[in-house]
């Protein structure tokens, strides 16, 4: 089923680069880039709290920008290059945001985590000197039910001190 | 929360776009940032049997300056907005009221135009366009029109948009030399909707008097509010104290706000009332600085 501008209601190829590997894959036009992450490659770090955009634990990076993946469809991604959660540890060696947040006890049930290390890692390689306003204002569209926030915040700060101070690369 | 079946279009010429449009009418819905149009999807509240994706139209992302005017087209996104030295030279009201909107990961996807045809009354952009001026250059295979911001609002998330149009651009008059800016709104939650909210621009003349003025108003009606009243009672006056709180008076009574869970409408005439007068705070502020 096409027409103009290569209309379809089901199956579209598409080719995505998810964490620095190229995934081609046919999906229903209307799958959200987060089914398609979750469903399809099985990336299930990407968590769904709300899917209409409010919750941000879907969020990923999308060329290089943060996005919610349940507001974008799979279809639009399709050339883009995707970071998950799962795209940032090498190997045993976790990412310096994720280290910090094991070392802030920056989570308690871990639901919302994916979302907010992506938002941070997003905020930390434009701004890693980025202040304590400056990180609750990137964080403010990511939300948690168990921490009240404070030992998030604290995770991002110590995340930047690492690129500032150790020379840690995210 | 999975959005209906729809068929999907991805043009890559505006051409495209508009012959889609033409074809398809008033079963098609416009995509353009998706950071509204898909939770609507998503709660099954729009249905559109069509929906045509203008994310792959490179001539509707540029920002221009053209006859002194900053102009944007209707796919620049929020942060393209907030990063451009352009707009912050050239229109320091929208450079300023853009981080107001919903939160980074929104502003990464949603895009100027639509935040203008999605045309939520309780939104920043709706209001700065109106305070601005702002024209809307509007493309259909009939041909173009241009619209004034005060035209083009004509409700609750209902502008004057044919169903075969497409908004092409947004046009923004020079920003008189020196103006002040500020905006205020009172929000539940960061990044929310507003409650209720205000924008305002102010020049000073000779002598340090108010020689130009806007204000404009968001979540106190179905469409964006223009305070023209309150504009002309500051006209030629110094932006004192007493002159701010009048102007923010004559704004905010003749408000009939609706009443909902989030505030009845005494309390957000209030709210408006007190929003309008710290954006011109801030606009006098600004405005004597550059002074």
């Amino acid at each position: 089923m096409t027409s103009q501008g290569g209309a379809t209601t089901s199956g579209q190829a598409i080719a995505v680069e998810v964490n620095g590997t190229e995934r081609a894959a046919t999906v229903d036009v209307r799958t959200t880039l987060a089914d398609f992450l979750r469903e399809h490659l099985g990336l299930t770090g990407t968590h769904l709290g709300c899917e209409h955009g409010v919750c941000g634990a879907c969020t990923v990076l999308v060329d290089g920008e943060p996005v919610r993946s349940c507001l974008m469809l799979a279809v639009q991604a399709d050339g883009s290059s995707v970071v998950t959660v799962e795209g940032l540890a090498e190997g045993n060696a976790m990412h310096p945001v994720q280290e910090a947040f094991w070392e802030s006890f920056a989570f308690q049930c871990g639901f919302c985590t994916p979302g907010f290390v992506m938002s941070a890692v997003a905020l930390l390689r434009e701004n890693p000197d980025a202040d304590e306003a400056t990180v609750r204002e990137a964080l403010s569209g990511n939300l948690c039910r168990c921490s009240g926030y404070q030992t998030i915040v604290e995770g991002v700060l110590a995340a930047g001190r690492k690129v500032r101070e150790e020379g840690a690369v995210l | 929360m999975k959005t209906p079946r729809f068929e999907y279009h991805a043009p890559r010429t505006l051409d495209e776009v508009l012959n889609l449009l033409g074809d398809l009418g008033e079963e098609a819905k416009v995509l353009a940032g998706g950071q509204s149009l898909v939770p609507l999807l998503a709660m099954r509240l729009a249905r559109p049997e069509h929906v045509i994706d203008v994310n792959r139209v490179p001539e509707l992302a540029r920002i221009d300056e053209r006859d002194g005017a900053l102009v944007l087209g209707a796919m620049v996104r929020h942060r393209q907005v907030e990063r451009s030295p352009v707009v912050a030279a050239r229109s320091p009201l929208l450079a300023g009221a853009v981080p107001f909107i919903g939160h980074v990961a929104i502003r990464s996807r949603g895009t100027i135009g639509g935040s203008l045809a999605h045309a939520d009354a309780s939104a920043e952009l709706p209001a700065v366009a109106r305070a601005l001026d702002a024209e809307l250059l509007v493309r259909s295979t009939r041909g173009d029109r241009v619209v004034a911001a005060e035209s083009f609002f004509l409700g609750h998330f209902t502008t004057a948009l044919e169903d075969d149009e497409c908004l092409v651009e947004v046009r923004v008059p020079a920003w008189p030399t020196g103006a002040g800016w500020g905006i205020y709104e009172m929000v539940r939650r960061h990044g929310d909707f507003a409650v209720a909210g205000a924008v305002a621009m102010m020049a000073l003349g000779d002598g340090g008097t108010i020689a130009d003025a806007r204000v404009s108003l968001f979540g106190v009606a179905d469409v964006p509010v223009r305070a023209q009243a309150a504009e002309s009672a500051l006209l030629g006056q110094a932006p004192t104290s007493d002159v701010l709180d009048a102007a923010a008076a004559v704004a905010a009574d003749p408000l009939r706000p609706a009443s909902d869970l989030h505030g009845s409408s005494a309390y957000r005439r209030h709210v408006a009332r007190v929003a309008v007068r710290r954006a011109l705070a801030d606009a006098a502020e600004r405005a004597k600085e550059a002074a």
